[in-house]
């Protein structure tokens, strides 16, 4: 069966002022896999993402979102497709001055006419499927940093939605709390059916999650393609890459 | 997410619940927008005596369907059961089960009388906290005196630009409006008596003594008593407070006591302009609309200001400067939380100093009268 695109990207060009961060970027990312984005730093992996997400405005080219283009001057079809969007944050980002629930609460309540009884009770399945139900009523500085990770994965998978991007999910935590999140990354792709798109250096996380890689170097893509491709593709940075686990 | 035909078009079947016997039929999709109108629906049909629930009709399931259906088994029908349930549907319905993820019980809301209660009993922390800073503060202040060490070279001058230099603009407008004022109030009811000299002296007792320092006081406790909290709390948060303790570096010696410096050395010169602009204000009402010649209002002022009132409009000022610095302090270094803590404790500090600043006011103003 030949893979359905949902993010089908042409042209891609985002430039800083003098610096061009993406220069002519073409990539598609398929239904039902988990694509691992990769790079060094200033290789342009978030500026991809934010690209793609219409938080960057790019200089050319055009973004293509479940077939549709992504068209950030209507405002009403951004937010439908954005509703079926989740974004995990690099740093959570959840809302500080409540709950954990309440946080998760929120896309529910703002999106959905369903009933505070049924949203509490999604939310508590959300929360427990990260982990989670315990700490519903703490407040986000209360939890620590992988605990707030997972509060904020719960948050961007409240909608369920069909496809979720996810910012350096396992930067700054511990190797067992990050294979954690990594089996529940999968647990999302297999009974979900979710499309997962990560930003990440984690070598071990790599070999648990990615279907495919998209290898960034210099706002350019080296490889694309599967990771045992990449073991031996040619490319001296790549293969280097998965050899010692470093950029150079 | 389970769905037979996803972004299709609008699939032919309507979303809709109904009953035949004891068994309840749900149709079409079964997700987070349909919901409300299923529910509805449901309601009508106000089904009672309800055994099985059939969803073999439904083409797609997501959390929120499955969140829905474990509500009606739940509470609506309680031992009622699924039938015709499709792997996929068993998949989503396994998924997101509600069954093992129990949440613990809500923090109840203490009532008014323990609120009262544990703020009575926390007072006497406060109270502690408050003087071992205060102690602390004095200690390495006449420390500092004799001895630089501990504390950032040059950092009392920059504290007495940010907080004094940089203030004189505002604290010169507004004591001179706040003469003006004063002395407009005070002449029309004095005229009445032919009394208008009296106004130099109205004017030059009231800004010495009160209007003076009170005034310069508020307006650096809104302007550097916040900027005090701010800044001491966001270091908290960053654990650059932390940081500095590790380092050997005493906190309150390195960022808290140059702040106190400087305001000390700030305000009585602030509260001098500030008496200055507002005997001036009085002076420009008293010549230009009471027809005073600017000698006699001149010499009148001169005539009935003594040491004393200087005395007590300075010695304010340094106790007012104190307060300021302390309670921006004290709230800076209680911050609890991230971002939104910071600034809950920067609001608190300047509500909590201009209060000290006007109620130690009152106390001065009785101290002096006896």
């Amino acid at each position: 069966m030949k893979p359905v695109p949902v993010i089908e990207i042409k042209g891609l060009v985002t430039r800083f002022g003098e610096r061009t961060i993406l220069d002519n970027v073409d990539l598609d990312f398929y239904q039902n896999e988990v694509t691992v984005i990769l790079g060094g730093s200033g290789s342009g992996k978030t500026t991809l993402l934010k690209s793609i997400l219409g938080l960057v405005t790019p200089q050319a080219g055009e973004v293509k979102l479940f077939g549709q283009e992504f068209d950030l001057e209507n405002e009403v079809a951004v937010n439908t497709t954005l509703q079926r969007i989740g974004v995990l944050f690099q740093n959570g980002a959840l809302l500080n001055s409540i709950s954990v629930l309440e946080n998760l609460a929120i896309p529910l309540e703002q999106h959905t006419k369903l009933n505070p009884a049924l949203i509490q009770r999604i939310g508590r399945v959300k929360l427990g499927m990260v982990g989670l139900a315990h700490a519903a009523h703490q407040l986000p500085s209360e939890l620590s940093g992988g605990m707030r990770k997972r509060a904020a994965l719960a948050r961007s998978i409240a909608l369920d939605p069909e496809l979720l991007f996810c910012d350096e999910p396992s930067a700054g935590l511990d190797p067992i709390t990050s294979a954690a999140l990594d089996e529940l990354i999968l647990t999302l792709r297999d009974q979900l059916q979710m499309s997962i798109v990560v930003v990440t250096h984690e070598l071990a996380s790599i070999h648990r999650i990615a279907d495919r890689i998209v290898f960034l170097d210099e706002g350019k893509i080296l490889f694309h393609g599967s990771v045992p491709e990449a073991k031996k593709c040619g490319l001296e940075v790549v293969e280097n890459f998965f050899k010692v686990g470093t950029f150079s | 997410m389970i769905a037979e035909e996803k972004n299709g078009p609008v699939h032919p079947v309507i979303d809709q619940i109904r009953q035949e016997a004891a068994c309840l039929f749900i149709e079409g999709r079964l997700t987070h927008d349909t919901i409300p109108g299923i529910a509805k629906q449901l309601k009508k049909i106000a089904s009672r005596d309800v055994e099985s629930i059939d969803i073999a009709g439904v083409t797609q399931l997501d959390s929120a369907g499955v969140g829905f259906l474990d509500q009606l088994l739940e509470d609506q029908f309680h031992g009622a059961s699924l039938i015709h349930v499709s792997d996929k549907q068993q998949q989503a319905l396994d998924a997101f089960s509600s069954k093992d993820h129990q949440l613990p019980p809500a923090h109840r809301d203490p009532g008014i009388f323990e609120k009262i209660g544990e703020s009575v009993y926390h007072l006497r922390h406060t109270i502690s906290e408050l003087v071992m800073l205060i102690s602390e503060i004095t200690f390495w202040s006449a420390v500092g005196v004799f001895n630089s060490n501990g504390r950032r070279k040059g950092s009392v001058f920059q504290q007495i630009l940010l907080i004094g230099s940089n203030a004189v603009g505002i604290i010169a407008l507004l004591s001179f409006v706040l003469g003006l004022i004063l002395a407009l109030q005070s002449a029309a009811q004095l005229r009445q008596f032919g009394a208008s000299i009296y106004v130099a002296d109205l004017i030059a007792i009231s800004m010495v003594r009160e209007m003076g320092p009170m005034m310069t006081a508020i307006i650096i406790a809104g302007r550097s008593g916040s900027s005090f909290a701010a800044e001491i709390s966001s270091m908290k948060v960053s654990e650059e407070i932390d940081a500095l303790r590790m380092m050997a570096i005493n906190p309150i010696r390195y960022i808290v006591v140059p702040k106190f410096l400087a305001i000390t050395i700030s305000m009585p010169l602030l509260v001098t302009l500030s008496m200055v602009l507002g005997i001036f204000g009085g002076f420009i009402i008293g010549v230009s609309y009471l027809d005073l010649t600017p000698v006699s209002y001149f010499n009148e002022t001169l005539s009935i200001l003594t040491l004393e009132d200087l005395m007590v409009g300075f010695s304010k000022s340094v106790f007012f400067a104190g307060v300021i610095v302390v309670i921006g302090s004290y709230f800076g270094f209680r911050v609890e939380g991230g971002a939104e803590g910071v600034g809950r404790v920067t609001t608190s500090a300047v509500v909590a100093s201009i209060f000290a600043v006007i109620f130690l006011d009152a106390i001065f103003s009785l101290i002096y009268m006896v």
